[in-house]
């Protein structure tokens, strides 16, 4: 990879993300695409796989420093969990819990896989459990969130169970996704199409101003790396206090912005001055204005 | 889904050391190729499977093609398909006999 040039990560696959995550040929893939693990569900619905059911599991390095690593593949099925893709997830968890390995995993996800909904909910609560076992051994999750699909449904589950969380401007992090919200509750609640609206409630400059996730980076594959390496510098906690300190923080934004209508409001009584101006922000002013506005979160969303 | 399976003469073999190749993704109008050496250096198998019925003549045609101007002997490429226009089919496939030359890391 050529320095100081400009690698979406949002346009970039998953496996050219961990090549620009990574160090330099420090990859080794668990269960590559040459093994076709594919899905058992899709030829049900005459649906075509994928050899490696759209996530790419392995270890690596990142600056010399040891880890094991996913990524998701947002452009195969919207990245979603299905059976065999959430089940390669869990074994590279459960790998890192008996390792004491530090885990990075790229998000880049639509949430549960429909065709296959039982078994990609099953692998969601495994995910979730197998985060929590990692952090209990004293291991970090870092997730990375800056893809096409963003990070929703069952992936936002597991997102908020990491340790620590980079996004970019154009990633999105949310339970119910634009569409799922429209569908159910009226586009009169919330119109899909209205891109900055959608960007205004669940969007990186968001998600990074209400302490929702803590780094917030260019959509640069360089960038992403940068802000791993910060995520896994941070201390590894994980404890009954931070968890109530972060319940406390929870409740208390219900109380100060329950009543709020936009994501402009939180932000003005976050205490941003010109609050329409900062989804036109770029990141450096952008990262100005949130130092001393963002609420910081305690390693729980 | 259609399952379409092409052993063709290769007039070139593959280069380079590389064992494994894999290029694209399985998304609409895209495809994924997997590239495998396997088999006599003159020879280049392709099995396809394509959510698009029907259209066999076209895959004869671009796979033909394939072997005919890059150097593809030696391979077993397997091809998982989301309905992608010949023309995509033929970079992907060129993109892959590309990736499985290079030297390794």
């Amino acid at each position: 990879m050529i320095a100081n040039h400009h690698h979406s990560w949002y346009e970039a696959s998953a496996r050219a993300r961990l090549d620009a995550l990574l160090d330099h040929a420090s990859f080794t893939e668990f269960l590559g695409p040459e093994r076709r693990e594919v899905s058992p569900h899709l030829p049900i619905f005459d649906l075509p796989r994928q050899f490696d059911d759209g996530i790419v599991v392995g270890a690596g390095q990142i600056d010399g420093r040891p880890v094991l690593v996913a990524a998701q593949e947002g452009r195969f099925m919207g990245g979603a969990f299905g059976e065999v893709h959430g089940a390669k997830l869990t074994g590279l968890l459960r790998a890192a819990t008996a390792m004491r390995r530090d885990v990075v995993i790229a998000f880049d996800t639509g949430g549960v896989r429909l065709q296959e909904a039982n078994a990609g909910e099953v692998a969601i609560a495994e995910i979730m459990r197998a985060i929590m076992d990692v952090r209990l051994a004293g291991a970090q999750v870092v997730g990375l969130i800056g893809g096409r699909a963003g990070c929703y449904g069952g992936g936002s589950l597991i997102a908020g169970c990491c340790s620590a969380l980079v996004i970019s401007e154009q990633g999105r992090l949310s339970v119910s996704g634009p569409e799922v919200i429209e569908t159910n509750r009226g586009a009169e609640e919330f119109d899909s199409r209205d891109r900055a609206l959608v960007w205004r409630t669940m969007g990186g400059k968001h998600r990074y101003l209400i302490g929702g996730v803590d780094l917030f980076v260019d959509d640069d594959a360089a960038a992403f790396r940068s802000g791993a390496l910060a995520a896994l510098d941070r201390p590894a906690r994980f404890d009954t206090a931070m968890l109530a300190a972060e319940q406390a923080r929870l409740e208390k934004r219900l109380t100060r912005f329950g009543d709020a209508f936009d994501g402009t409001d939180l932000w003005s009584r976050l205490g941003v001055a010109d609050a329409a101006e900062v989804p036109d922000l770029d990141t450096q002013p952008f990262l100005y204005i949130a130092t001393g506005t963002r609420e910081a979160s305690d390693d729980a969303r | 889904m259609e399952t379409l399976r092409y052993e063709l003469h290769a007039s070139r073999p593959a280069g380079g050391t590389r064992k494994i190749a894999i290029v694209g993704v399985v998304a609409s109008g895209n495809l994924e190729v997997l590239l495998e050496r396997s088999g006599a250096a003159d020879r280049c198998v392709i099995e396809i499977a394509t959510a698009a019925r029907g259209f066999a003549d076209l895959w004869a045609a671009v796979t033909a093609d394939f072997v005919e101007r890059r150097a593809a002997g030696g391979l077993i490429i397997t091809i998982n398909d989301g309905g992608a226009r010949p023309d995509t089919v033929a970079l992907r496939l060129a993109q892959g006999v590309r990736v499985i030359e290079e030297s390794e890391a």
